[in-house]
């Protein structure tokens, strides 16, 4: 049976997995204790736990369990990461590469860092959505201390080759940091075969809860140190402070012990709902694909409408499928997607996109249902748009003088 | 699942501030979609906006010259559906006006009938700006001089 509304936008956050609750609930009632409480059971208990989640963790992503710093999600994760790398080796330079298609979480960061006196290089990306690796290696300079690169983006699904880029950081002793956000749990990530030296990521995007995430932070070839973000207790190896979020650690475990088992399987069912939602929304008119369509994430499929607007576009069927639009009408700016703008795409486009997100829990059924409502209003739309119009009648919409808005 | 449940109530309820129910309403059956001949002397049509801007609306007038009465009004817009419903009220409020009364529509009233949110008002100034156009290029078509209109304040 079909259960209204349909989810779709698992970019953004996905749905807990019930055994991950499962594993959860204990640590809100019976086993409460405090992590760092070193003289009782209830203590005990608690630090079990976390390390056992620990192992969970770092077994994802091909980790020692030491080298794990648990965090509050992957933007605190972005911040000590960046911050503190840049802190830290002060001494050896203060200037860090990143790419314009960054999640603002590592823009932000960065821009805070260009304040407190630091240089920031912004890549551009390809059409494709992929950094140029001859333009990252030349704009590696003697003061360069970190490369921060996102594993996949969260608006197109675009993988980067993390691998080649750590291979040229490397080879020029600077450091690699990755927002593994999007990747992790979902794509094989193995930091040393990616030759990742610091990683955020968080467990809500992988079936796990809100509010507790992960910084990778490499031991050995090379000692990776972050600064401290936040004075305390001196937890996490002394690089952030505060009370762990017991419950939210063991169910974040879990969350990466499900994804290691269930990835191969996950991924063929979603890729092939994926493909089909795709080939079918295709078959419209003017219809395109954001970004790589090869170095891709297997569940995300970002596609422009043409002469649609996005936001209205969403209204037609946002009561039954959350979804997610690169338009942004209702802010002041109307600035759409800073993404989709950086592959170069026109404001036109940008505006008319759709961000699509599945999950293991997306099925069959609900992705025949969201084909057939969304070809339904961008036919109805067309119908509506005085742009579609004069596309069909053979105007060259750039050739119009367009009145300031 | 429980947790899908009560994310969409959370998504619901700001779709319901977002839009009121007589955008949706106008969103959903919008009033006289379509086109009128742009070649004909008692046509007037207004293009405004743009598309990167994520708005463009078309309006189109038909004057009976004898009357200086609007017979008709048409629409086209891309975009939102606070743009839609706006210019689909404004075709609505143009008919069976005279081109006089139709320059006194005033984009605050297009926002109180339907209650559009600050983000939106300029939707509403859109719809103002695309009825002068079409008034002032019927008037061109017919030897009138163009109205200049103040800019307006919302942009």
């Amino acid at each position: 049976m079909l259960k209204l509304p349909i989810y779709l936008d698992n970019n953004a956050t996905t749905p807990m997995d019930p055994r991950v609750l499962e594993a959860m609930t204990p640590y809100f009632l019976q086993h409460f204790g405090n992590a760092a409480s070193r003289n009782h059971p209830f203590g005990w208990e608690a630090e079990e736990a976390v390390d056992y989640a620990r192992e969970q963790v770092a077994k994802l992503i091909g980790a020692d369990p030491k080298e794990i710093i648990f965090t509050s999600g992957a933007t605190e994760g972005d911040n000590l990461g960046i911050k503190g790398v840049y802190e830290m080796y002060a001494s050896k330079g203060n200037h860090i590469i990143t790419a314009t298609t960054e999640h603002k979480a590592v823009l932000d960061t960065c821009k805070h860092i260009e304040k407190l006196g630091g240089e920031v290089t912004y890549l551009q990306v390809k059409p494709d959505g992929l950094i140029d690796l001859k333009e990252l290696e030349a704009a590696i300079k003697p003061t360069t201390i970190l490369i921060a690169i996102m594993y996949a983006n969260n608006e197109i699904g675009t993988v980067m080759p993390i691998k080649e880029i750590s291979t040229i950081a490397r080879k020029h002793g600077v450091l690699v940091f990755t927002d593994g956000t999007q990747a992790v749990g979902k794509i094989p990530v193995d930091v040393n075969k990616d030759g990742i030296d610091l990683m955020a990521f968080t467990a809500h995007k992988m079936y796990g809860p809100k509010g507790v995430g992960a910084l990778y932070v490499r031991r050995k070839n090379p000692r990776v140190k972050v600064t401290a973000q936040m004075d305390g207790g001196g937890h996490e190896r002394g690089m952030r402070s505060g009370t762990l979020n017991v419950p939210g650690i063991v169910g974040f475990g879990k969350a990466c012990e499900l994804c290691r088992l269930d990835m191969e399987e996950d991924t063929k069912r979603i890729t092939k709902m994926r493909d089909h939602l795709e080939t079918e929304l295709m078959k419209l008119e003017e219809a395109y694909v954001n970004g790589s369509r090869e170095h891709r994430l297997p569940h995300v499929t970002n596609i422009s409408f043409k002469h649609v607007e996005g936001e209205g576009l969403l209204m037609g069927f946002n009561k039954n499928i959350a979804l997610s639009s690169g338009s942004a009408c209702t802010s002041a700016s109307l600035e759409p997607s800073y993404v989709l703008k950086a592959l170069g795409l026109g404001d036109d486009l940008a505006h008319s996109s759709l961000r699509f997100g599945l999950s293991r829990f997306t099925t069959e059924e609900e992705i025949e249902y969201t084909i057939k409502a969304i070809s339904e209003t961008v036919l109805k739309l067309r119908e509506m748009s005085p742009l579609w119009e004069m596309y069909k009648e053979g105007i060259d919409l750039s050739t119009i003088e367009w009145a300031a808005h | 699942m429980q947790v899908c449940t009560f994310a969409y109530c959370h998504i619901c309820k700001l779709f319901i501030m977002a839009y009121s129910e007589k955008v949706i309403d106008h969103y959903q059956n919008p009033k006289n979609v379509g086109t009128l001949d742009k070649g004909s002397k008692n046509v007037g049509t207004g293009l405004v906006g743009a598309p990167e801007c994520g708005d463009v609306m078309r309006l189109q007038i038909q004057v009976d010259d004898a009357t200086g009465m609007i017979t008709d009004a048409k629409f086209k817009t891309f975009g939102c559906g606070s743009a839609i419903a706006s210019s689909s009220l404004a075709t609505e409020w143009l008919k069976g006006k005279s081109v006089d009364e139709a320059l006194k529509i005033d984009n605050m009233d297009i926002v109180e009938e339907l209650n559009l949110p600050p983000v939106k008002i300029h939707c509403s100034v859109l719809a103002e700006d695309a009825i002068k156009a079409a008034i002032n290029d019927y008037r061109v078509k017919n030897g009138m001089e163009a109205i200049k209109f103040e800019e307006s304040v919302v942009h």
